[in-house]
């Protein structure tokens, strides 16, 4: 078991956006270590929709050929961090879905940091943040892609939508490449909900919270679509949803 | 059913509609026709409260309700249908999902019942029917992936699940094949040609005008109605080209 002792500052880079006060209450963090043998398959789903702080801190280790299908959903906490680590080897895939829900002054995070260690592993990160009140969201992923892991495929999509102008999304997304065959995709947006899709529904009978919910519904949808779990994920957020709007 | 008077309109604070009195009575069809930048589609948003489309004066009265103050959801509950010329794809979103919810949110609007599962779906399969359309593509999200026709056929089905009593159509007929144009042309006739509703067509062409006959055409030039007559007006229209008959009522 590793337990890290000191609070983290500020000054911290994978603690910039938190809310240090909250987690102060739930420190420190015990890593949840997971580890999938060569050719075997795991899945996990975290739902933190509780009232209190939660920090976790999962590291995944991936054998040769492994698959790792990881959903999260936060939609309640008023201070939510999920921090995952993952190392794969050859051939391994990993997938991280996860949704991020606030309002008030919640402060939510996703920190990630995935390894491709050995050849030809393919990592997939989609992470959906909504954000409405004061609440801060934040997703921190890191890529690293060690020396000779060529044939490496890493895909990170996070988008968050700010629902009131009041509160605040953080994004940065990091690669640090060592090999030289790498595909490494990764696309970054924070929006509003489109106003024009808004308008075509309401003019339809929609009430504007219907209409706001139908859109962040099919928004959030895109984390768990295909997950195990599926089903048990977006009715959760759907809740959450609803009491946010 | 609907009266407009002098109704005046700007699109970021430019005016656009500038002084327009129209009044459309239960079971007549009208249409709207106009150069570009005559204010055509301006009218339909404003009348479906769009937005950004700012009424700066005149009034709307559509059956008894000022129009005007209502939120665009409550002008659809109260019976208004805004066919839009490009309809807006929605990821994610089935259509079955979301026109469910929304005939159900104008009942409630109304005071009625939820229509159940089934029951919307048999209706739903009736009116994709009635536009040529397979009932799969309303399993699919929202207007994705659909080509101009399939959106446009797709809007007539929401109208005719949707029931309204007064259709705004801008445009229906842009993008439309000549097969697509005669089911659009049939399907507006289907479920709108009643003694209790009516029907305001905004377009540039007469061919819409051979399915769909109109009781009466209006030239839209400037913001303002320039010019009314009977079906013959837009094959005048059509002939002449609208600057000869926009400067004849000048």
């Amino acid at each position: 078991m590793n337990v890290e002792l000191a609070l983290p500052t500020r000054k911290d880079e994978d603690f910039r956006y938190s809310d240090l006060e909250a987690l102060r209450t739930v420190w420190p963090i015990v890593t949840e270590e997971i580890v999938v043998p060569d050719g075997a398959e795991q899945t996990l789903q975290i739902v933190e929709t509780g009232g209190g702080a939660v920090a976790r801190h999962v590291a995944v280790t991936l054998g040769k050929g492994a698959k790792f299908d990881l959903r999260v959903l936060t939609a309640g906490p008023g201070y939510g961090r999920i921090a995952v680590d993952a190392t794969l080897a050859q051939g391994a895939d990993f997938t991280l879905g996860a949704a991020q829900l606030a309002t008030g002054e919640e402060t939510v995070e996703i920190v990630t940091e995935v390894t491709h260690a050995g050849l030809n592993a393919t990592s997939q990160q989609i992470v959906r943040t909504v954000l409405a009140g004061k609440s801060v969201g934040t997703y921190l992923g890191r890529i690293a892609v060690e020396r000779g892991a060529d044939g490496t495929d890493a895909e990170q999509s996070v988008r968050a939508m700010l629902l009131e102008r009041t509160a605040t999304a953080n994004a940065r997304p990091e690669l640090e490449i060592y090999a030289d065959d790498v595909k490494a995709a990764h696309g970054c947006a924070v929006g509003e909900l489109d106003a024009q899709g808004l308008f075509y529904l309401m003019s339809r009978g929609l009430t504007p919270p219907q209409a706001k919910r139908l859109m962040l519904q099919a928004f959030i949808a895109e984390a768990f679509t295909g997950a195990p779990g599926e089903e048990e994920l977006s009715s959760a957020a759907l809740a959450r949803l609803e009491a946010i709007l | 059913m609907l009266k407009i008077e002098n109704l005046t309109a700007n699109v970021a604070d430019k005016p656009i509609l500038k002084g327009l009195s129209l009044t459309i009575n239960p079971g007549e069809i009208h249409a709207i026709m106009g150069p570009n930048g005559a204010g055509k589609s301006t009218l339909g948003y404003t009348l479906g409260g769009r937005p950004g489309y700012e009424v700066t004066g005149g009034a709307v009265d559509f059956d008894g309700q000022d129009l005007l103050e209502l939120e665009p959801h409550e002008r659809a509950a109260a019976g208004l249908f805004l066919g839009f010329q490009y309809p807006v794809e929605i990821p994610g979103v089935s259509f079955v999902q979301f026109l469910r919810e929304a005939a159900n949110a104008q009942r409630k609007g109304r005071g009625e019942e939820p229509l159940s599962g089934g029951e919307f779906l048999k209706l739903a399969r009736e009116k994709a029917g009635l536009l040529r359309m397979d009932m799969d593509m309303l399993k699919r999200p929202v207007n994705v992936g659909f080509s101009g026709g399939e959106k446009k056929r797709a809007e007539m089905v929401q109208m005719g699940i949707l029931n309204p009593k007064l259709a705004i159509l801008d445009e229906t007929d842009s993008g439309l094949d000549i097969d697509a144009l005669r089911i659009c042309g049939e399907g507006i006739n289907a479920i709108m040609r009643s003694a209790d509703k009516a029907v305001l067509l905004i377009t540039h062409y007469q061919r819409l005008l051979d399915y769909v006959k109109p009781d009466f055409v209006h030239v839209l030039a400037n913001g303002r109605i320039v010019k009314s007559g009977g079906p013959d007006l837009a094959l005048r229209l059509e002939e002449e080209g609208y600057e000869a008959v926009v400067q004849e009522a000048a």
